[in-house]
C-alpha cells in the first residue's frame, strides 16, 4: 500500500495532448518517487473555472463541482481530492465552503445531482498537490529522494495568483509566499528574490484582451532576468502557458529578447529525483530548457 | 432593451442597491464598501486602457442609484479573477464575486456589452465546457479567433502560427480536437440534465425575489 492516497482530479489542462500535459506526466513521476497513490475521480468534470462567470450562474456552477464530489465521494470513500490545477482547486474549495454554509444552496445543488443519479453526504476536503507535499509529507520527507540536486542553478519562483489567493496555503502571506522558494531549495536550487512572485499574469485575459495580459507578463519576466534567474518555476497550469507561450508575440511588440523557460515545480522535483527529461515532461516546454535537458542527460 | 431589464427596472423602482442585492450574486455585500479605493488600487488591469469605473466606483455608484452608469459599464469585464481585492479588502468585500455577480446579471436581463472580449469568452468558455463536460482547448480557442467572421480568424490565426505550432510539436495541442475529438466525459447525458435543473431552480429563486 501506498504511503498517501487521494482521489485526484487533474482537471482539463492536465489530460493528454491538452496543454499542460505535461504537468501531469512529471506529477506521475514525483508521486511515484514520493510513494502517493492518486486515483482519478472516475468521469470527473470541469470546474467551470473563474472566467466562466458570466454566463454559468451560481447554482450551476457549483452543481458542477458538486458533481465531481459526489463521485469522488461514492468511487473513492474517505479519500480527500487533490487538484494540480490552481482553478480546479479553487473552484471545489469555493463550492465545499459556500455548500457547507448555505443550506438553501445544498438543498438546491442536491436537487440537481439528483438528475445525474448522484448526491452528496459528506463533501471531501480538497486539497492543492502544493499542500500535500508540504503539510503531508513535509520538506524534509521531500529532500529524502533528491539524489542530484539541482545546484547553481537560479530560478525565480512564480506563485500567481490562484493557488495564493484567495484560500492560498495555510501559514503562508498572500503578498509573500514562500513556498514555492522553499521547494526549490529543497531539491538544491537557488530561489531568486523579485519583485513579480504574486503578480497576475493576465489570467483568461491572455485569450480575450491579449495586450493587457501581455503587458503583465512582460513585467513579470523582464523581473526574472534582472534578478539574475534563469527559468521560471510556477505551480499553476494557466501561469505557465501565459508565460511561456507569449514571450514570442512580447519580443515582437516592446523589443525584448524573452525566451526564459517556464517550469512546474513537479518538473525541478523529477529531475532532482533523478528521472529522465521524458519523466519530467520537458519535452512538452515550448521554450526547451536545455540546461535542465543537459542536467538531466548526465 | 430586454423585456427581463425592463421588468426589473419596474420591479425594483428605484431602489437599485435592492436589485443588486437580491439579483446579483454577492450583491449583498455592496453596501459594506467603505470607499477606501484598495480594490481599484490592487488591480492589475486598472493601469491598462479600457477601465471608465473599477470596482470601489461601481460599488458607489450602485449606492447612488445609478443603474444606467453601471449595467452600461466596462468595468466588471476587466476583472482577471486574481483575487487581489478579495484578499486586501479591508471589510471583507468579496471584490472579485461581487464583481463577476454584477456581470452575470448584467448578461441575464441582457444589458451585457455584446462586442465586449472578455464577456465573449465567458459565455464562450461555459458552453465549451459544459458541451461534454470537459474543456475543448482547440474548440475553444477557434471560436474566440473567429468571432469576428473567417476573414478576421484566418488573420489572428496567422498571427498566432508560430505559438501554435510550438505547442503542437511540444504536445500540448492536439489538432483533432478540432473535429470534437479529445476528451469528453461519459454521463455527459447526467451533466445536462443536471444543469438544467439547476438553471430551473436558480431562475425560480431569482424570480422569487424582491416582490411584494
Amino acid at each position: 500500500m501506498a504511503r498517501k492516497e487521494y482521489a485526484f482530479y487533474p482537471g482539463c489542462s492536465s489530460q493528454k495532448g491538452a496543454s499542460a500535459s505535461n504537468y501531469l506526466v512529471s506529477v506521475q513521476s514525483m508521486c511515484k518517487t514520493l510513494d502517493i497513490k492518486m486515483t482519478e475521480i472516475p468521469d470527473w468534470n470541469c470546474c467551470g473555472a473563474s472566467v466562466s462567470y458570466a454566463e454559468s450562474g451560481e447554482l450551476p456552477r457549483i452543481a458542477m463541482n458538486a458533481r465531481n464530489f459526489a463521485l469522488a465521494e461514492t468511487n473513492l470513500p474517505g479519500q480527500e481530492i487533490v487538484a494540480t490545477c490552481a482553478a480546479c482547486w479553487l473552484g471545489s474549495r469555493e463550492s465545499k465552503e459556500r455548500l457547507e454554509h448555505n443550506s438553501q444552496l445544498l438543498a438546491d445543488t442536491q436537487t440537481a445531482l439528483k438528475e445525474a443519479g448522484l448526491q452528496i453526504k459528506a463533501i471531501p476536503e480538497i486539497r492543492h498537490m502544493v499542500e500535500v507535499l508540504i503539510e503531508d509529507l513535509g520538506y524534509d520527507e521531500l529532500a529524502k529522494p533528491v539524489k542530484k540536486p539541482l545546484q547553481g542553478m537560479k530560478f525565480a519562483g512564480y506563485v500567481g495568483c490562484q493557488t495564493n489567493r484567495p484560500f492560498g496555503i495555510a501559514g503562508e502571506s498572500f503578498e509573500n509566499p514562500m513556498y514555492l522558494d522553499k521547494l526549490i531549495e529543497t531539491v538544491g536550487g537557488e530561489a531568486v528574490k523579485y519583485d513579480q512572485k504574486v503578480t497576475c499574469c493576465g489570467g483568461a485575459l491572455a485569450f480575450s484582451e491579449p495586450e493587457k495580459a501581455q503587458a503583465q507578463i512582460k513585467d513579470i519576466i523582464e523581473s526574472a532576468y534582472d534578478n539574475g534567474a534563469e527559468m521560471l518555476v510556477t505551480p499553476c497550469p494557466l501561469c505557465q502557458a501565459n508565460t511561456e507561450v507569449y514571450q514570442g508575440q512580447i519580443n515582437k511588440k516592446y523589443g525584448t529578447k524573452f525566451n526564459m523557460p517556464v517550469l512546474y515545480y513537479s518538473q525541478l522535483m523529477t529531475l532532482a529525483y533523478g528521472g529522465s527529461s521524458k519523466e519530467a515532461g520537458l519535452n512538452g516546454n515550448v521554450i526547451r530548457a536545455s540546461k535542465l535537458e543537459q542536467f538531466a542527460g548526465k | 432593451m430586454s423585456d427581463l431589464n425592463q421588468e426589473m427596472a419596474d420591479r425594483y423602482k428605484n431602489n437599485f442597491l435592492k436589485e443588486i442585492e437580491e439579483q446579483a450574486e454577492m450583491g449583498e455585500w455592496v453596501k459594506m464598501c467603505m470607499q477606501c479605493g484598495l480594490c481599484s488600487g490592487s488591480c492589475p488591469t486598472n493601469f491598462h486602457s479600457g477601465w471608465d469605473h473599477p470596482p470601489q466606483e461601481i460599488f458607489m455608484l450602485i449606492r447612488a442609484g445609478k443603474r444606467e452608469e453601471v449595467l452600461n459599464s466596462q468595468g466588471m469585464y476587466m476583472c482577471t479573477s486574481c483575487y487581489n481585492c478579495y484578499v486586501r479588502c479591508p471589510r471583507k468585500v468579496p471584490v472579485t464575486h461581487v464583481m463577476h455577480g454584477i456581470a452575470e446579471y448584467a448578461y441575464r436581463i441582457g444589458r451585457a456589452p455584446k462586442a465586449q472580449p472578455t464577456m465573449h469568452l465567458s459565455k464562450t468558455f461555459w458552453t465549451n465546457a459544459t458541451k461534454t463536460g470537459r474543456v475543448n482547448e482547440v474548440q475553444l480557442t477557434q471560436s474566440l479567433y473567429f468571432k469576428e467572421g473567417i476573414g478576421a480568424g484566418i488573420k489572428k490565426a496567422m498571427e498566432m502560427q508560430s505559438e501554435a505550432l510550438g505547442l503542437v510539436k511540444a504536445g500540448r495541442l492536439n489538432p483533432m480536437e478540432a473535429l470534437g475529438m479529445g476528451h469528453k466525459c461519459k454521463d455527459i447525458k447526467g451533466i445536462h440534465a443536471m444543469l438544467a435543473k439547476a438553471e430551473e431552480l436558480e431562475a425560480r429563486n431569482k424570480a422569487a425575489k424582491g416582490k411584494e
